[in-house]
């Protein structure tokens, strides 16, 4: 892969945003209240706005003239560059809280660190989703709390969710080669140093929600360089489907 | 959205009235007062507002399903996002309405029960599927076009807090209109294959779409006492008229072709004359018969039953943290 360092982590930014906004999506219509589609909508729209930005931004960046579009419905599973977290199943409603949970608690304090990015647009767009993130945040804690606090079945499927997707956590906080010089240049964000921001927010969280934290074991990762888990493939057919059926063709 | 509620019959024993009451009632309703939640009002008036806010709610929720089912398919990341938003519009008009429906003494759940078991009706409308992407062109173009007729004398309705509901949801139904048409000029223009897609849509959901103003006037049941209580405005048939009048031109400029022959531009009345209405499929779709019948009920109920867990952990913790909030003063002493 030649692209840049920068094309390549705000690809991975891109594609994280909207994998995750897609997943979100799945749920509008079929969520356990009203206000639940509400929310989930509300959530599904800030990452998909996040995605946007971003794409655009990429697209510039590496002046080819893709678009939003090109990038977001013309590359295949390796090329994506998301962390492999959002691309898991929604599985239910506890799964669902919990993925958004174990992310937000990260991107939040990651956009407030972006938002002072030496690079203006990345700073911008951070802005922008640091506001965004902190909704979600609330709103995942509050349920997580509800859940794991709530009866014995809820306390049992948050706990199994919990328990499930930990391994993805780690990958989060993961550097490689792609991303030091950015980091040295106040562009890129050194996600390690948030590591101990996020394990408070969630220690506090699991607490009141009665839930365990789980040990960290072996931990998966791979997203990031385009080694991605089977549901990546199957949310891409989907995603794609039109512009891979109709070839060209303008919506 | 949707009136059918009242050409449904009131199948509820009659109720008990009161000839004075009643005309002091009418006559505000004559004066063109609002009447609110804890005025008098005939027990019939109540339960006919209650059947029709609470089936347009229910068409509200039901309707997210045909439209959600492309959410994930949606062709661009604009056109995913405006999708996106339009469903979740549709869900904030469901909770709003449910709310305009409980000022009249019937809790959401009741309702939600009543929609579940079958009792409670939806719009027929979304008994059809969506096929393909031209299908979320045509959903806002027509059927949120022919809603739009049906709401906006519901803006005047004489029930106050329904007649406020609409004023804000005609707002975003006529946004959501403009983005269906939108969406057709873009396949419209498009390749062979999109316009295809198009005029494909359109010969399956026009004469539904013209289904959704109700049975014609001679048929309908509850036209008379709708209209006298200011609930309902105009007739069925003047309606629908309205909406192919201000249709038909539209798709013109789309280049589509209707798929009816008898479509023809009268000079003299200045209105299209339209074909036969195909009745029996309206009514076979009402009762149950329809493409997706079957399949939007087996789908809420699904939701509803997959999801209790999440309802009855709120409730528990709700509980839990009263519990605890009530212990904290004596703790404290």
């Amino acid at each position: 892969m030649t692209d840049t360092p920068l094309l390549q982590y705000t690809l991975r930014l891109a594609d994280t945003a909207l994998v995750l906004g897609h997943r979100l999506s799945e749920w509008v219509g079929h969520s356990p209240v009203i206000e639940e589609d509400l929310a989930f909508g509300n959530m599904g729209l800030d990452l998909i706005g996040q995605a946007r930005s971003l794409y655009s931004y990429a697209g510039e960046i590496e002046g080819k003239g893709r678009d939003e579009d090109a990038l977001a419905y013309l590359r295949d599973a390796p090329e994506y560059r998301n962390i492999l977290l959002v691309e898991q199943p929604n599985g239910d409603f506890a799964a669902t809280m919990l993925r958004q949970l174990l992310y937000a608690a990260f991107a939040h304090p990651y956009f407030e660190a972006l938002a002072r990015s030496k690079d203006a647009m990345l700073a911008a767009i951070a802005a922008k989703s640091v506001k965004e993130m902190a909704y979600h945040l609330r709103h995942s804690a509050e349920w997580i709390i509800r859940l794991g606090d709530g009866t014995e079945e809820s306390h049992r499927r948050a706990q199994e969710s919990l328990d499930e997707l930990w391994p993805y956590t780690a990958e989060m906080f993961e550097t490689d080669q792609v991303e030091p010089a950015l980091i040295e240049a106040g562009v890129a964000i050194d996600a390690a140093s948030l590591r101990a921001t996020w394990d408070k927010t969630l220690d506090h969280v699991l607490s009141e929600a009665t839930l365990e934290r789980p040990r960290d074991g072996y931990m998966q990762s791979g997203g990031r360089i385009g080694h991605h888990s089977e549901h990546l493939g199957h949310i891409l057919s989907e995603l794609q489907f039109l512009q891979r059926a109709y070839p060209g063709a303008t919506w | 959205m949707y009136t059918q509620a009242l050409n449904t019959q009131d199948s509820a024993p009659a109720a008990k009235s009161d000839p004075q009451a009643d005309a002091r009632f009418q006559a505000r309703v004559d004066a063109e007062e609002k009447i609110e939640p804890n005025d008098a009002m005939p027990e019939a008036y109540r339960r006919t507002l209650t059947r029709q806010i609470a089936q347009h709610a229910h068409s509200e929720i039901v309707g997210m399903l045909p439209e959600g089912n492309w959410i994930t398919r949606a062709p661009s990341l604009k056109r995913k996002a405006a999708l996106l938003a339009k469903v979740q519009d549709e869900g904030g008009h469901g909770a709003y309405l449910y709310a305009a429906a409980e000022t009249l003494g019937t809790s959401r759940e009741q309702m939600e029960e009543q929609l579940l078991s079958g009792a409670a009706k939806y719009s027929s409308i979304f008994n059809y599927p969506t096929l393909t992407w031209a299908d979320i062109g045509i959903v806002g173009w027509l059927v949120d076009g022919a809603a739009i007729m049906n709401q906006i004398p519901l803006c005047r309705c004489s029930y106050g807090p329904y007649a406020r509901a609409m004023v804000r949801i005609c707002k975003e139904e006529s946004f959501h209109q403009r983005q269906g048409y939108e969406i057709m000029i873009a396949l419209c223009k498009g390749t062979p294959a999109q316009k295809q897609m198009a005029q494909e849509a359109l010969n399956r959901w026009w004469w539904p779409v013209l289904m959704m103003f109700g049975p014609p006037d001679k048929d309908s049941l509850h036209t008379e006492s709708a209209m006298r209580w200011k609930i309902k405005r105009f007739t069925n048939d003047e309606l629908r008229q309205k909406f192919i009048d201000a249709t038909v031109p539209q798709g013109q400029f789309l280049d589509l072709t209707f798929p009816d022959p008898a479509l023809k531009f009268d000079a003299g009345t200045q209105h299209w004359n339209y074909g036969d209405i195909d009745w029996t499929e309206f009514k076979r779709v009402v009762a149950g018969d329809g493409p997706c019948n079957r399949q939007r009920m087996k789908q809420m109920r699904a939701k509803h039953a997959d999801n209790a867990w999440v309802r009855e952990a709120a409730n528990a913790y709700a509980r839990k943290r009263q519990q605890r909030a009530a212990a904290m003063p004596i703790a404290a002493e």
